[in-house]
């Protein structure tokens, strides 16, 4: 969880654009897959995030590492919607209830590529911008109140911590005789044991970190910002290429006559 | 860059008239009647027994008590330079306990800024102040490690972490620097390194110090007046120093150090003080065994916290803190695993004692102590290892399970179905009958600890293993134990305890195992003074 999120040593393009702009290019892309089920529009967006992989310091490697759960889960939801939806065109393979047709293939490989540009996006979003910068231009440029950034992205480094205090509680349990064995609602006990003393915990970290930070004079005022959060014409590019990566799907889905819109 | 107005802190000056603090929901005052003067520039140690309400004062110091809002109440007044401290934010700057919760943002430089940031700093001076108070610290010299300002945060010692908190203070040019028992979870390293980083600053500074600790020796030379608290009306029910009988809080002695530690010496070390070259008294070792059963045995362990990860398809083991660990426990024998931070010493304890699997090598059992519950004590129920192996935690809390302190003691026998009677025995020796009805949570630091260590034992088991169980505690609180558990070791239960603490295993004698930097490799063992 840490490492996934800490971007120290990339020295990608785009970690040098606003977290903002790239925010807004990101929500752009995934709108315009939100509106249609087709699979042009999706591969069209799905191959042009695939180009900009080095631009944000990502490789296929590394998104297999952060990501595989989700390229699975997308796989799996295409596959299942390719069996189970209403059959149309010629059938393909046919094993009693199931049966994958032309049509519903075609459904199910829209669905899992859409899965995948929506989700694609949000990845490169992570890889390439800090937290901290994250919250520098939520509060400085998109005028966001400090006190709730701020205080977002010091709670969420305790997030972190929290995992280790859960193995930590899990094992200090065992050693009193809670054990994660037995029947499902001997264990549903101990994992609710085991959360109360996570909760005790969490809930103490994070009023000694509210002195913490109010011993540091946070919460009064007016405060100062000691990392501008700038705009630069690499932002302009960011914005842009999210607009024309949007309008090029919408476009060549359209071209090819399968555009579609999810309420239809 | 301007030099201009980054210049001088302004020493603060204390006053407190007939001050009193009672936090909401409480009955009893925390703090009652306080008067007290600090000039510009005077370096205080607080000290008081447990409940004396040296926190509050230091919380109320630092303007971050809570206000009217709430239920709390305030008595009398409690002013630095003639004003509220809740009206003057970064005149004073606080320190507490836990490195992990004073660290704010995850990389260097920007959690230094911070504080200076919510005082509305202009953002050039910001980052003047942010080097040179990372200076002051000694957080950028090649000793200190020399650190990028983009330094995460999380990669840093405990010790690294309470003096980046100090540089986030200095940053605020704070005319009070607060320290609520700074160093009481560093290991010795860690202790001076932030004493020494803190003496510098001062020198430097000429803010106002307050700092409460129980150690007086490593804060000693550095004051120049010690204050004892009365023990507050809070502390009724904690039994330490409640001898004096003259009412609740309020100043009991206040002096120059070697004037109050030579007239208050035999007080303050009935109060659990740890006053310098006190070594409390304790119980000797009857009878140390020449030879004696082996219950557990590790062989050429390698250790780590963590799982072997998933990474895709792969499944790959973690890479082990620590190598090559061999180590024998006996009966009635004390085996004390000592070493630098981050040699994996907890970690290796935590494995011999069945709570994570070896990531190398093996731990096994004697039939002695298995009794027929296989081998490996990884694989033990929970019900089968309590018996057999006792883990006390560093942290208290992590091993509370129920609300009362008496169904805490009861919750592993009622799982065995044996031992209930033992309870009674060891709330009577371990000083905890007046508590059984309270919540675990509420008790003082020496009372979590003294329970934490009952309860595992009336599991009986025969081996007890201990993490640093005498970190943060006080002089009374540590000659319980170390005696308590000599009486253990003679009653033939193995002990094996890491620490760092030199005159505890001194008690407990037994065998040493140094565990060595990851580097170095190898463990090496050696008998300590059994004396």
């Amino acid at each position: 969880m840490r490492d996934a999120l800490n971007i120290r040593g990339n020295q990608a393009l785009l970690t040098q654009a606003n977290p903002l702009a790239k925010f807004v290019s990101v929500f752009l892309i995934s709108l315009v897959l939100a509106l249609s089920i087709d699979w042009v529009s999706a591969s069209t967006a799905l191959l042009a995030e695939l180009a900009l992989f080095p631009l944000a310091g990502l490789t296929i490697r590394l998104l297999w590492q952060r990501a595989w759960p989700l390229i699975i889960a997308a796989a799996i939801g295409g596959w299942s919607t390719a069996i189970v939806a209403a059959d149309s065109g010629a059938v393909l393979l046919d094993v009693g209830l199931w049966s994958i047709s032309e049509g519903s293939l075609e459904l199910g490989l829209g669905f899992m590529l859409r899965g995948l540009a929506i989700a694609l996006p949000a990845i490169l979003l992570m890889t390439c911008t800090d937290p901290t910068d994250l919250a520098d231009a939520l509060a400085q440029k998109a005028k966001l109140p400090p006190r709730f950034v701020l205080g977002s992205l010091a709670a969420m480094r305790l997030v972190g911590l929290m995992a280790e205090e859960w193995q930590t509680i899990g094992m200090a349990r065992r050693a009193r005789g809670v054990g994660s064995q037995g029947s499902p609602f001997q264990r549903l006990k101990a994992t609710l044991g085991q959360s109360f003393g996570l909760l005790v915990q969490a809930v103490r970290r994070a009023s000694r970190l509210a002195v913490t930070m109010e011993a540091r004079g946070f919460g009064g005022g007016q405060r100062t910002w000691a990392r501008e959060s700038t705009y630069s014409m690499l932002d302009v590019w960011v914005v842009l290429g999210g607009l024309v990566i949007a309008a090029g799907a919408v476009l060549a889905a359209v071209g090819a006559g399968t555009w579609s819109f999810v309420w239809r | 860059m301007p030099a201009t107005q980054s210049g001088v802190v302004r020493p603060a000056a204390i006053s407190a008239e007939g001050w009193g603090w009672r936090h909401a929901g409480r009955a009893q005052a925390a703090v009652q009647g306080l008067d007290l003067r600090i000039e510009p520039g005077e370096r205080v140690l607080l000290l008081g027994p447990s409940g004396a309400g040296k926190s509050t004062l230091l919380h109320a110091l630092a303007g971050v008590l809570g206000d009217e809002e709430d239920d709390s109440d305030e008595t009398g007044s409690l002013l630095i330079d003639g004003v509220a401290p809740r009206e003057q934010r970064g005149r004073a700057g606080l320190m507490q306990q836990d490195p992990e919760t004073q660290v704010v943002l995850s990389r260097v430089g920007d959690d230094v800024a911070f504080g200076a940031e919510n005082l509305a700093v202009p953002r050039d001076e910001i980052w003047s102040r942010v080097h040179e108070a990372l200076d002051d610290v000694g957080l950028r010299t090649a000793a200190g490690g020399g650190l990028p300002l983009d330094h995460p945060t999380a990669a840093l010692s405990g010790g690294q972490k309470q003096r980046l908190a100090l540089a986030g203070i200095l940053a605020m040019r704070p005319g009070l620097i607060l320290l609520d028992e700074p160093t009481a979870n560093l290991d010795p390293a860690g202790v001076l390194e932030v004493r020494d980083a803190v003496g510098r600053c001062l020198d430097k500074t000429g803010a106002t110090l307050v700092v409460v600790e129980h150690r007086v020796s490593v804060w000693k030379d550095l004051v120049d007046r010690i204050v004892v608290l009365q023990p507050g009306s809070a502390t009724g029910i904690s039994g330490t120093g409640s001898g004096t009988g003259k009412g609740a809080g309020g100043v009991l002695l206040d002096g120059p150090p070697d004037q109050v530690l030579s007239e208050a010496r035999t007080m303050l070390m009935s109060a659990g003080v740890w006053v310098p070259g006190y070594v409390p008294t304790t119980r000797t070792r009857l009878n140390e065994p020449d030879t004696a059963q082996l219950l557990l045995a590790a062989q050429d362990l390698a250790v780590s916290r963590e799982k072997p990860r998933r990474k895709g398809f792969k499944t790959i083991p973690p890479v082990p803190v620590q190598t090559g660990i061999s180590a024998q426990v006996r009966a009635g024998h004390a085996l004390t695993i000592t070493g630098p931070n981050g040699a994996g010493k907890s970690t290796f304890a935590l494995t011999l004692a069945g709570l994570l699997a070896p990531v190398e090598g093996k731990v096994s059992a004697a039939v002695e102590l298995s009794e027929g519950a296989g081998i490996d004590p990884y694989k033990w129920k929970a019900e089968q290892l309590i018996s057999r192996i006792g883990t006390v935690f560093q942290e208290p809390e992590h091993q509370f399970v129920t609300g009362k302190v008496l169904d805490e003691l009861m919750f592993g026998p009622k799982h065995l179905g044996h031992g209930e009677e033992r309870v009674d025995e060891l709330l009577e020796r371990l000083r905890l009958t007046h508590l059984v009805d309270a919540n675990p949570y509420t008790l003082s630091g020496g009372e979590k600890r003294r329970l934490s260590v009952a309860t595992v034992l009336a599991a009986h088991p025969k081996v007890l293993v201990l993490d640093e169980p005498t970190f943060g505690q006080d002089a009374n609180t540590w000659a319980e134990l170390a005696s308590f558990l000599s009486e253990l070791l003679d009653a033939g239960t193995a002990v094996v305890s890491v620490t760092h603490d030199q005159e505890f295993s001194a008690v407990l004698g037994g065998t040493e195992l140094r565990l060595g930097p990851i580097s170095q490799g190898r463990a090496t063992h050696q008998e300590a003074g059994a004396a």
